[in-house]
């Protein structure tokens, strides 16, 4: 077994710096790295570009590293709930790129997967094709979009053993497993963190291949964003 | 004249057995409380779900189950989770059936904007570009006017595009159209509504053939 355990999140964010481009698992604030973003908090690293579903709220997610004027740029499909985010995108101190979610998604997984680009019907005649080359294919019409580089992919799993194995839950699965391996280095921090042997190789969901480093995380607050409920009838 | 429940209810009646569903926000959302029950149907979040059931009981919301509105919600038996990019291979894939969204315009060559005002704060396609630019099947929801009074339903958007040429029917307050070669073809009035209230309310091409019956809901 390749062992890919750290000891903490410090060790696990080792050679992170300034003007890095770093992927971000998470839709809205479900599945999102929590214990990498604290530490990049603490870490102060900064002109980073984001390449994430969402920017988070004010006071969580990605919104804890806008606050201190981290991010640079951030690459995304949908940025709403977030004052902050949207003072710093008109003064135009925060550059944003917005892609369809399925771009977004499809773009991880190119570069995960070895492919330089990959062609979608996503947006095609609409500005977000502007200045990319377009083919038809059997009658219809697609748009070139290139493979993200990134130097780090932070992602959150359930459950993972030290060899790297990722188990996600529920919806909080969304774009970590397209971002394992879409990176130089892929980080993953789970909930629970088990012997070798007692996850089920049948349930792997990202096998140790694709990930670096895994640890433990300290905390998962886990917010929710819209509680919706109905009453017991 | 309906109103927004009026135009969930009979957009419902489009949902057929056995097909996979994608709901947008707003409007769409409220179709799931009208679908016949005697029919089989799967409701598909681009989160990462399918065979969405109703918003979980006080107290058992799950933060790690959520819709594409960031909503708690739960999962009904035979329900599945995946990743995003298997989402997307559903619906770029098309392999989900059927597509409901909102929109702030749409032409009548089919082409729709609901993304962007410029001059606003812009949040983002999500993932209105992918669901349009592939699903066969695409019903917009969506009032006739906007707050203006000023027609949605035109000759060409004004704004920003979502995707070109892709709407295949348009369900308002006012009426049901099917998006045409040549126009939008008026096929229903809502109760209470002229033909003549409707022609006053487009702005793009309207094709009126015969008489065009009042909608059952």
């Amino acid at each position: 077994m390749i062992n890919k355990k750290v000891a903490n999140v410090q060790e696990a964010l080792t050679g992170v710096e300034d003007n890095m481009t770093f992927m971000l698992g998470g839709f809205g604030l479900s599945g999102i790295p929590e214990n990498a973003i604290a530490e990049l908090v603490k870490l102060g690293v900064k002109g980073l570009t984001c390449i994430s579903n969402n920017a988070g709220i004010d006071d969580f997610g990605l919104g804890l590293l806008l606050q201190k004027h981290q991010i640079k740029k951030m690459i995304s499909s949908y940025v709403g709930e977030n004052d902050e985010f949207e003072q710093q995108m008109l003064s135009g101190e925060l550059d944003v790129e917005l892609i369809p979610q399925g771009t977004l998604a499809e773009r991880c997984r190119a570069a995960q997967a070895g492919f330089p680009a990959i062609y979608t019907p996503a947006g095609f005649g609409t500005e977000v094709a502007e200045g990319k080359e377009t083919r038809e294919f059997n009658g219809k019409m697609y748009v070139l979009e290139h493979a993200f580089q990134a130097d780090f992919a932070f992602v959150k799993a359930w459950k993972g053993d030290d060899a790297g194995n990722l188990i996600f839950k529920g919806t909080a699965r969304n774009f970590n497993p397209n971002m394992c391996g879409a990176a130089k280095i892929t980080v993953a921090e789970v909930e629970e963190l088990v012997p070798l042997g007692s996850l089920d190789p049948n349930q792997i969901h990202i096998p140790g291949i694709f990930v670096q480093r895994i640890f433990q995380g300290q905390t998962f607050e886990k917010r929710i964003e819209q509680r919706t409920v109905r009453k017991r009838s | 004249m309906l109103d927004k429940t009026g135009i969930a209810k009979r957009i419902a009646k489009e949902v057929k057995d056995g097909y996979y569903v994608n709901l947008g926000i707003g409007i769409p959302t409220l179709v799931a409380n009208y679908v016949r029950n005697d029919i089989e149907v799967e409701f598909q979040s681009e989160n990462g779900v399918l065979g969405m059931g109703p918003f979980p009981i006080e107290g058992e919301e799950d933060p790690d189950i959520i819709n594409a509105g960031k909503q708690t919600i739960t999962t009904l038996p035979g329900a599945s989770f995946f990743d995003s990019a298997m989402s997307f291979s559903m619906i770029r894939g098309q392999h989900v059936d059927l597509t409901i969204l909102g929109a702030m315009e749409v032409a009548e060559n089919g082409d729709i904007a609901n993304w962007k005002i410029p001059g606003r704060m812009v949040k983002g396609m999500g993932g209105a570009m992918d669901l349009v630019a592939s699903a066969e099947n695409i019903i917009v929801a969506m009032m006739h006017t906007n707050k203006r009074g000023e027609s949605k339903l035109l000759k060409k958007c004004s704004l920003p595009l979502t995707g070109v040429g892709c709407v295949k029917k348009v369900v308002t307050n006012l009426a049901v159209l099917e998006v045409t070669k040549s126009g939008f073809k008026l096929l229903e009035r809502a109760p209470g509504v002229t033909v003549e209230n409707i022609k006053n309310a487009t702005e793009g091409t309207l094709i009126i053939e015969g008489t065009i019956p009042e909608m059952t809901l």
